[in-house]
């Protein structure tokens, strides 16, 4: 038997060991997956082995292999049981085997309770810190709730390592078990003022992690910080410091008056880089937070601004972007300050490395104006040509968009030069999203601007032609959707117009399956047609508009039959409509569609039908055109009809307008809309009655005239409704209707000379700089003076006023009264941390307190099956407490509870004394075997019992009932079953002393 | 907080990595691979912060690196940590683990990712920087490695001779023997004698 022993101890000495695996790997690199699928399968039968040596080796290759991606959660239970071990180093494979695989939702995490735990009192100051640092990584709810008061113990341990940990353990706790916050605080708060200035530190980094997300509860402790920060020398304590006051000061403006002094001195004082920019930080927080009027603010501002040049004029490339990232705060309250080294800002955009001048970018949202917006974009675009990384190119053209797009487009001054830059940044080709971005953008100047938008549209017949001429790229496909739209919506320039249109149908036929663009430039094409026609007929020139008509339809010809749906049933409509009117204008034209004529031989029949809908919805009678629309040009109306359906502007419409429109008083959504007819009348209106099963009778004694107008209002919209959602019916009504599906009609390809060195958007620059030029020389005199009235940021407002900004439409649509004030609360963001929010100042009240006491007990399913709370033990004692005398002797008890409780610490610490010199008792009684069970059973006992009162009868029973357990352990091996029993016990309502009763 | 730290060389591979969030397997390594590709096409004298790496945090995040020889030495933390004093944290991390192995390369984290480990859990927290100074680092792993070999004494013997043997980087002709087959060899051995 021992010699079989000693066989496979010498046999497991050839074991693969971690080198051996790791060298095996790099040995077998060209089918490292089969060699580690292999391993696997050897690591399995590993872990069948008793030897827990073994077990631990195996381990160690798992946690290896997890590193390299391989799932090693099925090996949890044999984690645990490496973990579980006496020996130090294997409980250190173990651990770090769980920290790196285990998570708060892991399986059977909840069999682990009681061996941290048992870690965490173990002597050996390591093992406890071996388990606090495996527990950090892993903690779950019920592992925090059941171990919290363990780690609070932890916390006024006698060993600064110890202590440190714990505290640190302790957020992640709350974070888990948010209760404890309140019960720790007090003692967290003691730590801050610990003799040991690692747990001082940890103290602080904790109360910062809290503080970050719920400052307001922690603005008591400033006092404290305030001490800690002008005494200390730990740099890395003093950043954490300074961090956390940058997080208060929002919250209590005094607060940042106090601070400006110290934070100044230390940014004077001291060395480290680190350090400083910390300040500076917090320094820029307190700025922000307090509004001007202090004294010394200003120099506080330049003294800031100042240290950050510095930063960013060295040639560290860390201290360069921290600096640029510092200047980016204080340029959301002090933008002046910051515009002085628009320098800076500029050099920085041309440096090599990448991070840094994306931190240069975002600064330039704030340092454009009116007067150097087409500088700055200028070199923007020259930086765009020259980009090389996607990310940095589409991060400037976010940026371009950003910047002249801001507060309304307040910056830009010359709307024609901004189409021109969008027309640039499309021809750059960059990524779809981004075409989307210019195609908002041109839609939105297109609508806002009023002015602009006879050049929007030329420039958009240029971006047509250009996208018919070639295939466009993925960026032009998306702008191409905005440009068709704007071309047909504003153009009225008839040759633009005249050479879109083939364009615009060229484009709808070509460029891929789904893009979106295509559709609409059909439609583009048919309003700027319907335009053009109105045009030729108010000069009466028929020959231009026959010409224009067979164009149209020849170009339409093949979209009657391409491959994209929507194409397809908007070229049909478009040349259904297009050949009634070829037909009024010349009926034996070639071009007209065959099919087209048989189908309409009466062109007038068909548009009386049209009209006709349109008086169903208005009369829901049928009389048909009457004389209304005079005939007259050479179509008889019929053009003038066409073009009315495109007729009427489009205004922007405000967010959320939709939501805004007022709920009409009459109407009630509950109510049915027809209590009798109306389920048979939708059922049968098309086809006859079938077999009356329900209720036929009732159709046919329908009176039709005898509808009340109620009943015709409901029926009409119940019809519209239908309509709406039938995709084969032409939606008739207005000529609105046909715009909010942002149907266009287009136009005449441009020819837009293609410069190829410069821009065509530096013409603009050149031409302000001159003009600028001679209106300073002219206005000098009177500018000085404006300034010297306004010194503020107004000082340049006049002359910008002069510079003629067109009109910019601003807001929206949106119904009478509403206004767009009102926002809507953010949805709650899923964090931990909303449930730390807590007031810590109040008094723990005794609910509280029981709970954190009662958490050291697992919880049913926590492993230890009894430990019902106490709670429940007390209430079946009020239950049953008909007698006085029981709720007396509770209310005793209860009062004795509280005063142990308030005086926590020190109650704590006795706890842990008692823990260990029972260890030690259990130890020397040689029972080391049940020594684990028994200390949780020691606690279990223990516990509840009001130590504060610790009479020699007490101390008696705790040892009978201690030497009981043993015995017990002895007698039933399985642990769960007695502690079951004492569960049972207590949850009876036994109390403490007649433990012994067992 | 920390969010994650790694460790990993020219080519990617990953030598040491430590979540503090929990992430499956899969998801670690194609953090891994993402922090990789941005890190590794940057130039040694650009800056040490970088923004984005979409997989890991959000906007609060930043990856804050230091390139040493073959190995990167990335932590992913957030806006609550001081950029610098990670950068300093890294250079301690660095500098213990050059005290643990006497002259620190890529092959000490290959073979001994656990002692590292051990370096990094007495730094780092749960997440939470516990130690910056460097002799008490060390003075606690001594301390630690200690017991271990307490533990270990003679029983331990045996076990690291044969170890010795298999990194004494034996010829070609004994890791053609195949390891795994001496086992068997040394069981059929003494029912030979009977």
């Amino acid at each position: 038997m021992a010699l079989k022993k000693v066989k496979g101890n010498f046999e497991r000495m050839f074991d693969k060991n971690l080198t051996d695996l790791v060298r095996g790997i790099r040995n077998n690199k060209d089918n490292e997956s089969k060699y580690i699928a292999q391993c696997m399968e050897e690591i399995k039968v590993e872990l069948r082995q008793d030897n827990i040596a073994v077990k631990a080796n195996a381990v160690a290759k798992l946690t290896y292999l997890q590193m390299l991606g391989y799932d090693i959660s099925w090996a949890i239970f044999n984690i645990i049981e490496v973990m579980s071990s006496n020996k130090f180093t294997y409980k250190r494979i173990g651990y770090l085997a769980a920290s790196q695989s285990f998570h708060a939702d892991s399986e059977l995490l909840m069999l682990t309770t009681n061996m941290i735990r048992k870690d965490l009192n173990a002597q050996n100051q390591y093992e406890a810190g071996l388990a606090l640092s495996g527990l950090s990584c892993f903690i779950s709810h019920d592992l925090a709730r059941d171990l919290a008061n363990d780690i609070m113990t932890l916390m006024s341990s006698t060993k600064p390592y110890l202590r440190m940990k714990a505290v640190l353990m302790m957020y992640k706790v709350f974070l888990r078990y948010p209760e404890a916050l309140r019960p720790a605080f007090p003692k967290l708060k003691e730590k801050l003022e610990d003799p040991d200035p690692g747990v001082q530190s940890a103290a602080v980094n904790v109360v910062c992690e809290l503080a970050r997300k719920n400052p307001k509860n922690y603005l008591s402790l400033a006092p404290v910080f305030f001490k800690l920060m002008t005494t200390s020398t730990n740099n890395w304590m003093l950043i954490k410091i300074i961090k956390l006051f940058g997080a208060l000061t929002p919250l209590e403006p005094r607060l940042g008056k106090k601070l400006i002094e110290p934070l100044t001195n230390l940014i004077h004082s001291t060395s480290a880089m680190s350090l400083l920019y910390e300040c500076i930080n917090t320094v820029i927080a307190v700025l922000i937070s307090i509004s001007s009027g202090m004294p010394g603010h200003a120099a506080s501002v330049q003294l800031c601004v100042q240290k950050l040049r510095i930063l960013i004029e060295d040639s560290d490339q860390n201290l360069k972007y921290l600096g640029l990232l510092a200047m980016s705060r204080i340029l959301k309250s002090h933008p002046k300050s910051v515009q002085a080294h628009k320098d800076l800002v500029l050099a920085c955009l041309d440096d090599k490395d990448e991070s840094i001048r994306l931190r240069a970018l975002g600064l330039l949202y704030g340092m454009v104006s009116k007067k150097n917006l087409m500088e700055i974009v200028k070199k923007l675009m020259v930086h765009m040509d020259r980009a090389e990384g996607t990310l940095y190119r589409d991060e400037l053209l976010t940026r371009i968009i950003e910047i002249c797009s801001q507060n309304n487009y307040q910056h830009v001054v010359d709307f024609e030069w901004y189409v021109t830059v969008l027309t640039e940044l499309t021809e750059m080709e960059t990524s779809a999203k981004h075409g989307r971005m210019v195609a908002a953008q041109v839609t939105e100047v297109g609508a806002r601007v009023a002015e602009v938008r006879e050049f929007a549209a030329r420039e958009c017949g240029g971006l047509v032609a250009r996208a018919a001429a070639a295939p466009p790229g993925p960026a032009s496909k998306e702008v191409l959707y905005a440009a068709a739209y704007v071309l047909a919506e504003y153009c009225r320039e008839e040759t633009v117009m005249r050479e879109s249109v083939s364009g615009l149908l060229i484009c709808a036929g070509t460029g891929g399956g789904h893009m979106r663009a295509r559709a609409v430039c059909v439609h583009a094409a048919l309003k700027i047609v319907a335009n053009l026609l109105r045009l030729y007929e108010g000069r009466n020139d028929m020959d231009a508009a026959i010409a224009i008509l067979r164009e149209a339809l020849s170009g339409l010809r093949p979209l009657l039959c391409s491959e994209d749906m929507e194409v397809q049933e908007r070229a049909h409509n478009a040349s259904a409509l297009l050949a009634l009117v070829l037909r009024r204008l010349s009926p034996a034209d070639a071009a007209l569609p065959n099919v087209a004529l048989s189908d309409t031989a009466r062109p007038d029949s068909i548009l009386v039908e049209h009209q006709h809908t349109d008086e169903l919805e208005k009369e829901d009678n049928l009389d048909p055109i009457n004389g209304e629309s005079t005939p007259s040009g050479f179509s008889g109306g019929l053009i003038e009809e066409l073009a009315d359906l495109f007729d009427g502007e489009l205004k922007p419409v405000a967010p959320k307008a939709q939501k805004k429109v007022p709920m009409p008083a009459d109407l009630n959504l509950e109510q049915w809309l027809s209590h009798d007819h109306w389920s048979s009348e939708s059922s049968s209106s098309e086809g006859e009655p079938e077999a009356a099963v329900f209720a036929a009778p009732q159709r046919d004694a329908r009176p039709t005239a005898q509808f009340t107008p109620e009943e015709l209002a409901m029926l009409r919209e119940a019809r519209r409704q239908e309509q709406a959602n039938n995709p084969h019916y032409l939606k008739d009504d207005s000529p609105r209707s046909y715009q909010q599906d942002d149907i266009p009609i287009a136009e005449i390809a441009l020819e837009v000379p293609l410069q190829v060195h410069t821009k065509r958007s530096d013409k603009y620059l050149l031409s302000r700089e001159n003009s600028s030029k001679k209106k300073k020389e002219k206005r000098t005199s009177k500018k000085r003076k404006s300034k010297k009235d306004k010194p503020s940021s107004d000082s340049d407002s006049e002359e910008e006023a002069s510079l003629g900004r067109p009109a910019v439409a601003e807001g929206g649509e949106l119904p009478e009264g509403a206004a767009l004030s009102d926002e809507e609360p953010p949805p709650p963001p899923d964090d931990p941390h909303r449930a730390l929010d807590l007031d810590l100042d109040q008094p723990l009240r005794e609910e509280e307190l029981l709970t954190s006491r009662i958490n050291q007990y697992p919880s049913p399913e926590g492993g230890l099956l009894t430990k019902k709370s106490k709670s429940s033990k007390k209430n079946k004692i009020t239950d049953k407490g008909s007698g006085d005398k029981v709720s007396k002797k509770k209310k005793e008890k209860k009062s004795k509870q509280k005063s142990v409780d308030l005086m926590l610490p020190e109650v704590a610490k006795l706890h842990v004394e008692e823990d260990l010199l029972i260890e030690d008792l259990s130890k020397t009684n040689g029972k080391k075997s049940a020594k684990g069970s028994d200390e949780v059973e020691e606690a279990i006992l223990v516990e509840p019992h009001p130590k504060g009162t610790k009479t020699e009868k007490h101390k008696k029973s705790k040892k009978e009932s201690k030497d009981k357990d043993s015995k017990r352990n002895k007698s039933s091996s399985k642990k769960g079953k007695h502690e079951k029993k004492t569960g049972y016990e207590e949850a009876l309502g036994i109390s403490t002393p007649s433990k012994e009763v067992i | 907080m920390i969010k994650a730290i790694l460790v990993f060389n020219n080519h990617g591979k990953p030598r040491l990595s430590k979540f503090y969030q929990y992430f499956n397997e899969d998801m670690q390594q194609q953090i891994i691979k993402e922090t990789f590709q941005l890190v590794s096409k940057r130039d040694d004298n650009v800056c040490n912060f970088l923004e984005g790496g979409s997989l890991i945090g959000g906007s609060d995040y930043k990856l804050i690196y230091r390139h040493y020889a073959t190995l990167y030495f990335v932590f992913c933390v957030d806006s609550s940590e001081s950029e610098l004093g990670i950068l300093d944290l890294i250079q301690v991390f660095v500098e213990t683990l050059d005290k643990c192995f006497e002259n620190v390369c890529e092959l000490d984290l290959i073979f001994h990712a656990d002692a590292a480990h051990q370096v990094l859990d007495e730094l780092v927290m749960g997440g939470m920087v516990l130690q910056t100074n460097m002799a008490d680092i060390l003075c606690r792993l001594q301390e630690q490695n200690k017991m271990q070999k307490a533990e270990a004494g003679i029983s331990a013997a045996p076990a690291r001779a044969v170890s010795a043997v298999k990194s004494m980087n034996l010829p070609q002709q004994l890791r053609d023997m195949k390891l795994p087959d001496l086992p068997q060899a040394i069981k059929d051995f003494p029912v030979s004698l009977h």
